[in-house]
């Protein structure tokens, strides 16, 4: 289905005009601005975070210590750029020019649902406040580049991907399975009836809220019966915007190739990461896409070499080459990352626990330097030797790796001015 | 003259036709509880007067004056939202708006809770809360699962529909033995609670959910080291994680397969780590590598004997009776019950009472944690008394005094209005089903259960960790819309030819406007303002039929805030 555009809804809305209730309520279906589209585009930043959730070994990754009574199974192998990775990343290991480790992290939440929390957000959880999730943060400061997109500028693909916090819900993360379908996208109803429905739903919900609202849902006057039903109207604007969207067809991971899903593999993983790559084409600015399964307190080394790691190097190499390729790598920001990582020591069951206090994760793109290992941690991998780094400062370096001014600024709920990433500071081996 | 009748205008939109009646402004702290008696009648519990006067309190130790009275409809959607989980009927709300009775609301709370038409909606609605809370909204779901969703929702059921006590409840959730599925030899469905939390990990899920659940102490972080922002030390993890090592979940299968049928929930000696079973100890390690070791010590220091046989010590059994007898466990189901009704708790989160996170109105939470226990663990006075309460009786629109009054932007609740909520799923499901009247025709209870389960499966995702978190996609956001827009239930909602509820409005002899109200009533349980009425009048017009009128009508109604919030 898709409403002709320019076509108003004057014809429905001269039946309600003299009702008032309703002022200045035609919003626009869908944001059509065409103009400089072209220039736009150039300067269209995206993000797309990999999340691999449950904890990842990053020492049988990223920061390998063969001979170290700590090392484990695997062992390191050359790359493209200046740093050796796992030999069980062969496909990634020939796009390592373009992409970084960082292995000087060091955090302190070990707890999953913790974890979860202050790497998405910069900040540990403290129950008075919900800080925004990385995706509502980017998304909430790159979307002014894109006045065309109609589709949520946030998309989390099979992830966890946390909350928009005191951004509100406008804000919050699509979330969608690696197949792409969204459901119940259908109305089945002729355009007339849709629009129709549309002002008598603007009707109820501006009186409910207690205010009225201006066609880009603006307040005109104090909502007084709270927050969450205004959210609510600019959530039901949205989801009509992306009904009426072409711009849906970026979800469509069935349009490409055999040969380009063979490419990234056939899993949900690789079909994520393909989508990932569709929707910073069509304008999207952050993507999460998530691959669990990395919390392996047993039987850890047959687990990543013949499960996780084919997975995963597949489809990240796949999507560093396919956006290079395409010419978006300049714009477009990628991180691999987990809650944390696991221990040094390998446990009675082959496995590793939760570990926080020394680990890696990795990031290239956009205007980060690649290719280079930042941080070092000691011959057994249970301490940081150089200066550690933080959630916060891996936040801020991929803001900055995206243009985005660390001088910015939100305001909390409460009032609380929060800088954005938490006053992190920039890697600066990241950046040349 | 024209300004003024502008005013009156909008002030009639945004007051939703509240009756004047009803608009009582509440006086503070005492002067509200002795009028609230006057006005209501003498049998009001005293507990509801000093819930009142404590909360009364605090409006005035914060300066904030109370929202003016919900409306009666209002308030009615709510309780029943509330108490057994859906909206109210067209003709329930027509009973209680037109009841002249001063005492209709105790009236109402009394029916909801102890009338023998309600007994099963109650038990179904709390048997979906506690589900949730003891198995998660998936728990059950996966394939060769040994938690099986049907016992645990047929042990819940019983529980509710008695209105067993509920420290007896925990009792037997924390020391339940026998099998999980209904049929099988031996049921108790009580055992799922645990099923899935005791063989993996050193049983550190059972530690975990019964110190979260019933105690409100969250302990998970201290499993492997002291933390930082919580009073408990890794020590005491420890030695609560050690009442658990006797029990075990073994699986069975349905003769003949390979497929798990469900579990049997058994204590069987333990042996200890070091294989001293008079001394049955568990080890942990502390971050630096030393190794420690621990006996069951219950979390106020009180000790059990240290043996591992089970014929000696039973350790969950033990484990059960210092539950029951604990403090923590007063505190934890008024601070559950109190934030089922408020949308906010005491605390944040409600499951965590460390010392590290100080309650909003500890007296308050003190004064009914003494009343529960006093009243044997009657949860439905507890719930009566909440329910009563002028703080629970007052609108959700805030007034210019208590608009920072808001939980949502960071702020302490100090409950001077209702605070607008999401409908859960469950709530807006069954509601769909009420307002559509498609409740009758849905088959035995395990199958209308499953079919919800089915239709909930949409919007929860599991994380894949090994502590079985689980989130939900359901508040606020696009896809619970699109379901909303587009989805089957509404589908069927809406549909103006299938013979069901919007059918018979459109097929009955009322005139435009009473069918207009009707719609309101059972949607928003209120009818329509003046100026709504209006409005809808007009766009009759537009519509070549009354058919499709209705129905956008009613399609829009459905999908608008005042219907998916409790409010």
């Amino acid at each position: 289905m898709n409403i002709p555009r320019g076509m108003s809804r004057r014809h429905f809305m001269k039946h309600m005009a003299g009702a008032s209730a309703l002022a200045g309520s035609s919003f626009a279906m869908g944001n059509a601005i065409k103009a400089n589209a072209g220039d736009l585009k150039k300067r269209r930043k995206s993000a797309i975070l990999l999340w691999m959730g449950g904890g990842p070994s990053t020492m049988d990754i990223w920061d390998l210590k063969p001979g170290a009574a700590t090392g484990g199974e695997f062992k390191p192998m050359s790359t493209a750029g200046d740093l050796q990775i796992c030999e069980h990343m062969p496909m990634t290991s020939k796009v390592m020019d373009r992409m970084s480790v960082v292995r000087s992290m060091s955090t302190r939440e070990a707890d999953h649902g913790r974890g979860r929390y202050y790497m998405h957000t910069g900040y540990v959880p403290n129950p008075n406040m919900e800080h925004p999730t990385y995706g509502s943060v980017i998304a909430h400061e790159l979307a002014s580049q894109r006045p065309e997109l109609e589709i949520p500028p946030f998309v989390s693909v099979g992830s966890d991907a946390g909350g928009p916090g005191f951004l509100g819900m406008a804000w919050a993360p699509f979330s969608v399975g690696s197949n792409g379908q969204v459901r119940n996208l259908g109305l089945g109803l002729e355009t007339e009836r849709l629009l129709k429905r549309q002002d008598m739903l603007r009707l109820f919900g501006s009186n409910f809220a207690g205010t009225k609202f201006d066609a880009d849902l603006t307040k005109v006057g104090q909502v007084d019966r709270g927050i969450s039903s205004k959210e609510h109207m600019e959530v039901i604007d949205k989801t009509w915007n992306l009904m009426t969207s072409e711009q849906m067809k970026a979800f469509k991971v069935n349009q490409e190739s055999p040969e380009v899903l063979e490419r990234y593999g056939d899993n949900a993983f690789g079909r994520g990461c393909m989508m990932a790559r569709r929707l910073v084409e069509a304008g999207v600015p952050f993507i999460e896409v998530g691959n669990g399964g990395w919390d392996n307190h047993g039987n850890i080394f047959p687990t990543l070499r013949d499960n996780k790691l084919p997975i995963i190097d597949r489809g990240m190499s796949a999507l560093v080459e396919d956006l290079t390729q395409r010419g978006l790598w300049e714009d477009t920001v990628v991180i691999w990352m987990g809650e944390f990582s696991r221990t040094p020591r390998i446990n009675g069951n082959a496995g590793r626990d939760h570990w926080a206090r020394s680990w890696s994760v990795a990031v290239g793109g956009g205007d980060i330097k690649g290719g280079v290992a930042v941080g070092a941690t000691n011959e057994d991998g249970t301490r940081v030797i150089t200066e550690p780094y933080s959630s916060e400062d891996l936040m801020a370096s991929v803001c900055k790796g995206l243009g985005i001014s660390l001088n910015t600024t939100f305001t909390s709920r409460n009032n609380r001015p929060m800088k954005i990433a938490n006053s992190g500071k920039i890697i600066k081996d990241l950046f040349a | 003259m024209q300004k003024k009748i502008v005013i009156i205008a909008a002030l009639l939109i945004m007051t939703s036709l509240v009756p004047a009646a009803s608009q009582i402004a509440l006086g503070q702290s005492e002067t509200s509880a002795k009028s609230s008696t006057g006005r209501r009648g003498p049998e009001l519990p005293p507990q509801v007067q000093k819930i009142n006067e404590l909360i009364g309190q605090s409006w005035a130790d914060y300066e904030m004056k109370p929202s003016k009275k919900a409306s009666d409809g209002e308030w009615c959607r709510r309780i029943f939202l509330d108490l057994v989980g859906r909206i109210p009927t067209v003709e329930e709300y027509d009973a209680f708006v037109r009841s002249r009775s001063k005492d209709k609301k105790s009236k109402l709370v009394a029916e909801l809770l102890y009338d023998e038409k309600y007994v099963e909606e109650y038990a179904r609605n709390w048997t979906t809360l506690w589900s949730n809370i003891l198995i998660g909204r998936t728990g059950g779901t996966e394939r060769n699962s040994l938690t099986n969703r049907e016992g645990m929702q047929k042990y819940l059921r019983d529980t509710f529909a008695r209105n067993k006590p509920y420290d007896k409840m925990v009792f037997e959730l924390v020391s339940a033995t026998g099998t999980t599925s209904p049929g099988s030899e031996k049921f108790n469905g009580a055992t799922n609670f645990l099923a899935m939390k005791v063989n993996e990990e050193k049983a550190s899920l059972a530690t975990a959910a019964t110190s979260k659940t019933f105690l409100g102490l969250q302990v998970q972080c201290t499993q492997c080291h002291n933390h930082p922002f919580n009073d408990w030390k890794q020590q005491k993890y420890w030695e609560m994680n050690a009442f658990f090592r006797q029990t075990r979940a073994l699986r069975r299968f349905t003769p003949g397969t390979r497929n798990v049928s469900g579990a049997e929930l058994i204590d069987q000696d333990f042996a200890g780590e070091d294989n001293e079973p008079a001394q049955a100890r568990v080890f942990y390690e502390l971050r630096n590598g030393e190794t420690r070791m621990a006996l069951p010590k219950f979390v106020d220091g009180t000790e059990i004997g240290a043996s591992g046989y089970v014929s000696e010590v039973n350790r969950r059994a033990e484990l059960a009776k210092k539950i029951v007898r604990s403090e923590y466990l007063d505190k934890t189901i008024v601070n559950r019950t109190w934030a089922h009704f408020f949308g906010y708790g005491f605390t944040k989160p409600i499951d965590d009472l460390g010392p590290h996170n100080q309650p909003s109105h500890p007296d308050l939470m003190d004064y009914l944690s003494g009343e529960i226990k006093a009243n044997s663990y009657d949860v439905k006075k507890l719930m009566t008394w909440i329910a009563l309460s002028d703080a629970y009786s007052l609108s959700s629109l805030a007034n210019s005094s208590n608009r920072d009054d808001d939980p949502q932007m960071g702020e302490v609740p100090k409950f001077t209005h209702f605070y607008l909520r999401q409908m859960r799923a469950e709530e807006l499901y069954e509601s769909l089903l009420v307002a559509t009247q498609a409740a009758e025709a849905r088959g035995n209870y395990e199958a209308q259960e499953r079919m919800k389960t089915q239709w909930l499966s949409q919007f929860v995702s599991q994380f894949g960790t090994d502590e079985g978190d689980e989130t939900t996609s359901f508040n606020g956001t696009i896809p619970q819309v699109l379901m909303m827009f587009n989805g089957g239930l509404v589908k069927q909602a809406t549909d103006i030819k299938n013979g069901g509820f919007l059918s018979k409005v459109a097929g009955s002899r009322l005139n435009e406007v009473k069918k207009i109200e009707y719609l309101f009533k059972a949607a928003f349980s209120r009818l329509p303002t003046k100026k709504e009425a209006n409005i809808l009048k007009e766009t009759r017009a537009a519509y070549k039929s009354e058919a499709n009128w209705l129905t956008d009508i009613w399609w829009s109604m459905i999908n608008s805030n005042e219907f998916v919030f409790n409010h």
